[in-house]
């Protein structure tokens, strides 16, 4: 049909009059073409109708079940309601093969026309073929169930534990994909018992050692699923174990499973760290992994390093920065920047492996490496400034945006420690009109800043960009932030203090953290209960990528172990955060109140937190507060500098 | 689940498109020519536009791709991909471009009997291959309980095995196959040591025989040896292997294998489909004997030379030999001449691949070779760093596991009672075997 583009359309009398030719290969020809064609000539199908409605008589299972599969696929009105009573019949065909295309076929009619089969009794023969000898057909009258489930408002689909523990002692009789079928059936199932869901997840973990991955990652999410209802931590563990190698052994599989599985790692260690604790190796790159590959097993090396491994882990990365790859090599650079900021001890073993790096004066690593120093000098404030040195003599070899941004940033903040930083400025300063808002941003900021420390070297800058930037810029920000700065320093020059800018142009910044690539404790929730599916590949709340597909929610239960799950403790840390703001704040009042635009440290703006529950908890506190500032309190006090970029996930 | 199957070629044109639901429309193929087939910048098998998401892999030189709506189950969609390629192969010797064309009708066919709704069916191509064949117009009316033993093969426990198998002689093979992956660096520590091993068996058994084998006196699995404290690891390790044991990090079966059974009581038990399969796949991690020793020293000695100097030692007994001994060592970009000498085997430098490439036939336990070679560069304007592949390293080597695995039995048991003749062979070869 496709391999020319004539269109055939026009042989379809001819064709509709091959169907009664005795030979089941032509019968499937003739049955394949009805379908493509079908919707094009609904009159002439019409005549086709007939032999499919005796083909469903015919003695041949093969036959009855193909032309069922058949009509079923045709969306016309009169196939569709023809098929309803033949249907009604075949469900309880004495052959399993029929009975099991039947079983599809009510999913097949709920898609044409869903009243048509809610005012039916299909749902009802679905739900009887439960019970059916055969366990294929009772997991395809499980997949058709959930695919109308799925789609449906009307019908919803429950399977209790008798159920749910006669389906597992069949699985095993059934084919690989009809076990997944039985699977993803088993999510429905709601422990009401905490008993019940530990023999259910021991009676299903035999499945993790099939070769099939759909099986495996399927089982992997169940069991993931039942963990929620388990308050034995014992068994927790246990199960924790039995987890683990065969999501490893998934990576000896071809690259796109190997893929799924990588993804998935990073969202069941977000949720169950201790699953993978031990398997750090496994992830290093191989030479000849495709890049997605490689990038996804950098991002959990990342995640799995620790003090203890951090040397290998350092060793490993610093291969990967000489690769081919360019996109691969500065993600590898950026991870050990980030590691730098996330394990604090090992910050100066990663400081010497990047100084190594941009050693090797290629110019991707050296941008790269510009950009990851500029965040652990925001980590780590007046320490490792030798650095700097280092840095200032690669200045020629930067032309991104954002390793420029980054280097002038540096220089602006430790313009009374860089002998020559007004010169270096001015070099920068001097393409000032050509260069992109974020660069001219940084450049009026560090101009300002050399100002406020060194006014001597700054004097004659400061105006000059002031100038350009509130009367030669077309930019709103950019103008803004001219004006503020102008009025700031002369507001300064009135009152004789030079301490209000000092204090706004260089007031303490909020620490920043590694860890900003972090699941929101309700999606990482939600995610877990779709273990091996598209939405975990993009590591995103499944309704942001597909709009259409059924939210998933862990439902209640006495079983439920509501205190162990991510959104609780998320609940836990923002209380405890609030109170420590608070006590943090009544602090800074009693101060005077003088640098109301500096956010106190660890506070809400900045945290990697549900925002809506940072918010509710802000709101609470502020109504306590007499009068008060409540905008300018929680506004970010980096409005001013552009300094508050999260270290930048690596997946950016 | 699956809205529709596309075959395309690598130029993009559609060889195959199969929708199996309303929303796969014919446009769709347009679309992944021009997002997927014609874009160099596509880096992932997954490709998600609006609701439709294209899971695509590559054989040989067409691409099998699944359309999806909505959050369909990606494993699911992968292993079918999967199954499809390993079907066509078993169709048509080889899956191709050339084939799908030739076979076009047949593939359809196939596609409406493995799939139905986007849901795959039986995929076994044992079981397929009674009712899809490749023969062309057959005589047709198959008697009715004929077809009735396909229908009850295609929807029952065992679709992998026809039950009325013959063979005049009862035989069996098993090929343990293991692949040994490791990671050197420079400077001679193992980063990584693993083993990928499966177990191939091929079996012609009448009857519906039930299999029972038997590995190590001890087979340890990943999680068995979490309970004892880990201090002293190595001291129960050394026992451990003495004992004849082997500790496997994790193994899958073949769908055959009684999964329940093997959980609790460690034994492999299968009623084997007819014909070669692979009926377990396991990863080992621990007492992993590397069959070469390589120390490899390269040194950048200036911008115009670098000096290689490689030893590779035999790591198991004499009486063993390893053949099809390869070793290639990367050379920088602007190499101009290789002067090498080998205390065996041949080496030659291969310029198209930047390879000095070290061929030895027959390599004996126990000896050691040795490879010098001096490259000479030419100069170039801007100098640009070496990016310093791994030399990388295979062989195959009978007679040998690495992880330590050995086959203790294979009993076959059959209500005719009869003989059969079982042999078992041992291969390592090298999976990733590299040297930073």
């Amino acid at each position: 049909m496709t391999m020319s583009n004539n269109d055939m359309v026009a042989l379809f009398p001819d064709i509709v009059a091959c169907m009664t030719i005795e030979s089941l290969e032509i019968k499937k020809m003739c049955f394949l073409y009805l379908v493509n064609y079908a919707r094009a000539k609904p009159e002439v199908a019409l005549k086709a109708l007939p032999v499919l409605l005796s083909d469903m008589d015919d003695q041949n299972p093969l036959v009855r079940a193909l032309a069922l599969r058949t009509i079923s696929y045709i969306h016309v009105r009169e196939f569709v309601q023809g098929t309803v009573t033949p249907l009604r019949k075949l469900l309880k065909d004495n052959d399993p093969y029929v009975r099991k295309t039947a079983a599809f076929c009510v999913a097949k009619l709920y898609d044409h026309d869903q009243g048509l089969v809610e005012n039916s009794d299909l749902i009802g023969l679905l739900n009887q073929m439960l019970r059916d000898p055969n366990p294929t057909v009772v997991s395809s009258a499980l997949a058709s169930l959930m695919d109308i489930w799925e789609r449906s408002e009307n019908i919803k689909l429950t399977i209790d534990y008798a159920s749910a523990s006669k389906i597992v002692q069949i699985m095993p009789d059934c084919s690989e994909w009809g076990q997944t079928y039985i699977l993803e059936a088993l999510m429905n199932y709601v422990p009401q018992e905490t008993s019940e869901a530990s023999i259910l997840a021991e009676r299903i973990s035999p499945r993790l050692s099939h070769t099939n991955s759909s099986v495996v990652l399927t089982c992997i999410r169940v069991i993931l699923y039942l963990m929620n209802y388990i308050d034995d931590q014992k068994v927790i563990t246990s199960l924790c174990n039995k987890l683990s190698p065969p999501l490893v052994t998934l990576l000896s599989k071809g690259p796109e499973i190997q893929y799924l599985a990588l993804r998935n790692a990073i969202l069941i260690l977000q949720r169950r760290p201790e699953i993978l604790r031990n398997d750090i190796r496994v992830f290093f790159c191989k030479y000849n992994d495709p890049i997605y590959v490689k990038v996804t097993k950098l991002e959990l090396i990342f995640m799995l390093a620790t003090e203890t491994n951090i040397k290998e882990v350092l060793t490993e990365l610093r291969e990967y920065a000489t690769e081919i790859d360019p996109d691969f090599v500065r993600k590898s650079v950026r991870a050990i920047g980030k590691l730098a900021i996330k394990i604090e001890p090992a910050a100066r073993q990663c400081i010497n492996v990047l100084l190594d790096l941009v050693a090797t004066k290629v110019t991707y690593i050296v941008q790269e490496a510009t950009v990851v120093f500029r965040n652990i000098f925001r980590k780590y404030p007046n320490q490792y400034e030798s650095v700097i040195g280092t840095l200032c003599e690669h200045l020629d070899s930067l032309d991104e945006p954002e390793a420029k941004a980054a280097m002038i940033w540096v220089i602006g903040q430790y313009a009374d420690r860089i002998e020559n930083s007004d010169e270096l400025l001015e070099d920068f300063l001097f393409t000032f009109a050509d260069e992109p808002v974020e660069v001219q941003l940084a450049l009026l900021t560090a101009t300002v800043k050399l100002f406020v420390q060194r006014p001597s070297k700054g004097q004659a800058l400061v105006p000059k960009v002031l100038k350009w930037a509130t009367e030669e810029t077309d930019n709103p920000d950019l103008r803004d932030r001219g004006f503020m700065y102008w009025r700031l320093l002369s507001s300064d020059l009135q009152t004789q203090d030079a301490n209000t800018a000092r204090l706004i142009v260089m007031g303490d910044k909020p620490p920043i953290t590694a860890e900003s690539e972090k699941l929101e404790a309700a999606t990482l929730e939600e995610m877990c209960l779709t273990v091996g599916t598209l939405a975990t590949i993009y590591l995103k709340p499944v309704n942001q990528v597909f709009r259409s597909a059924r939210p998933r929610k862990l439902q209640e239960s006495p079983a439920l172990q509501k205190s162990q799950l991510p959104t609780h403790q998320e609940e836990v840390d923002v209380r405890k955060q609030m109170a420590e703001l608070q006590l943090a704040t009544s602090n800074q009042t009693s101060l005077g109140g003088g640098n109301m635009l500096t956010s106190p440290d660890g506070g809400v703006g900045q945290n990697t937190h549900s925002l809506s529950a940072a918010l509710d908890a802000a709101d609470m506190y502020f109504s306590d507060q007499p009068g008060g500032f409540p905008n300018s309190q929680n506004q970010p006090q980096t409005a001013f500098g552009g300094d508050n970029r999260p270290a930048g996930s690596l997946m950016d | 689940m699956i809205s529709g199957i596309l075959i395309f070629n690598q130029k993009g044109e559609n060889l195959i498109f199969r929708s199996f639901r309303s929303d796969c429309r014919p446009r769709l193929a347009d679309i992944f020519r021009i997002q997927v087939i014609s874009n160099s910048q596509v880096r992932s098998p997954i490709l998600t536009l609006g609701s439709t998401t294209f899971s695509h892999t590559r054989h040989e030189n067409i691409y099998l791709v699944a359309v999806t709506k909505s959050n369909a189950n990606a494993a699911l969609v992968f292993e079918f991909l999967e199954r499809l390629r390993s079907l066509g192969k078993a169709y048509f010797n080889k899956f191709d471009e050339e084939s799908v064309k030739n076979n076009f009708v047949l593939v359809y066919e196939l596609l409406d009997e493995i799939l139905d709704f986007g849901y795959p069916q039986n995929t076994e191509t044992e079981s397929l291959k009674t009712y899809i064949t490749t023969e062309g117009v057959r005589s047709e009316r198959k008697m009715p309980e004929d077809t009735s033993k396909i229908t009850m093969q295609a929807t029952g426990a065992q679709s992998w095995r026809r039950a009325d198998i013959k063979h005049r002689k009862n035989e069996a093979f098993v090929d343990v196959i293991e692949d040994v992956n490791l990671l050197l660096s420079s400077s001679g520590t193992v980063l990584r040591a693993d083993v990928n091993g499966q177990i191939v068996m091929r079996a012609y058994l009448s009857g519906t025989p039930e299999c029972k084998f038997g590995l190590n006196d001890r087979l340890t699995l990943g999680e068995d040896n979490i309970a004892p404290p880990t201090n002293n690891r190595l001291g129960t390790k050394a026992t451990r292997a003495a004992a004849g044991s082997v500790a496997l990090e994790d193994c899958q079966f073949h769908q055959c294998v009684k999964l329940g059974k093997f959980d609790a009581e460690r034994i492999i038990t299968f009623v084997p489909p007819d014909g070669e399969f692979e009926l377990m796949r396991y990863r080992a991690t621990e007492n992993i004997n590397l069959p070469f020793k390589v120390h490899a020293i390269v040194n950048e000695v200036n911008k115009s030379k670098v000096n290689y100097s490689i030893a590779i030692r035999a790591n198991y007994a004499q009486k063993l030999f390893a053949t099809n001994v390869v070793v290639r060592i990367p050379t920088p970009l602007n190499t101009a001449r290789i002067t090498e000498r080998v205390s065996q085997g041949k080496a030659k430098y291969e310029p198209e691949q930047n390879n000095i490439v070290w061929k030895v036939q027959r390599f004996s336990g126990g000896a050691e070779v040795i490879l010098n070679a001096e490259a000479t560069l030419t100069s170039m304007t801007n100098y640009k760093a070496w990016s310093r592949p791994p030399i990388s390293m295979s062989f195959s080597l009978l007679m040998f596991t690495s992880s330590g695995l050995l086959v203790r039995y294979l009993k076959v048991f059959e209500k005719n009672n009869y003989s059969s003749v079982k042999w078992v062979r041992y291969m390592t070869r090298a999976g990733n075997y590299e040297i930073r």
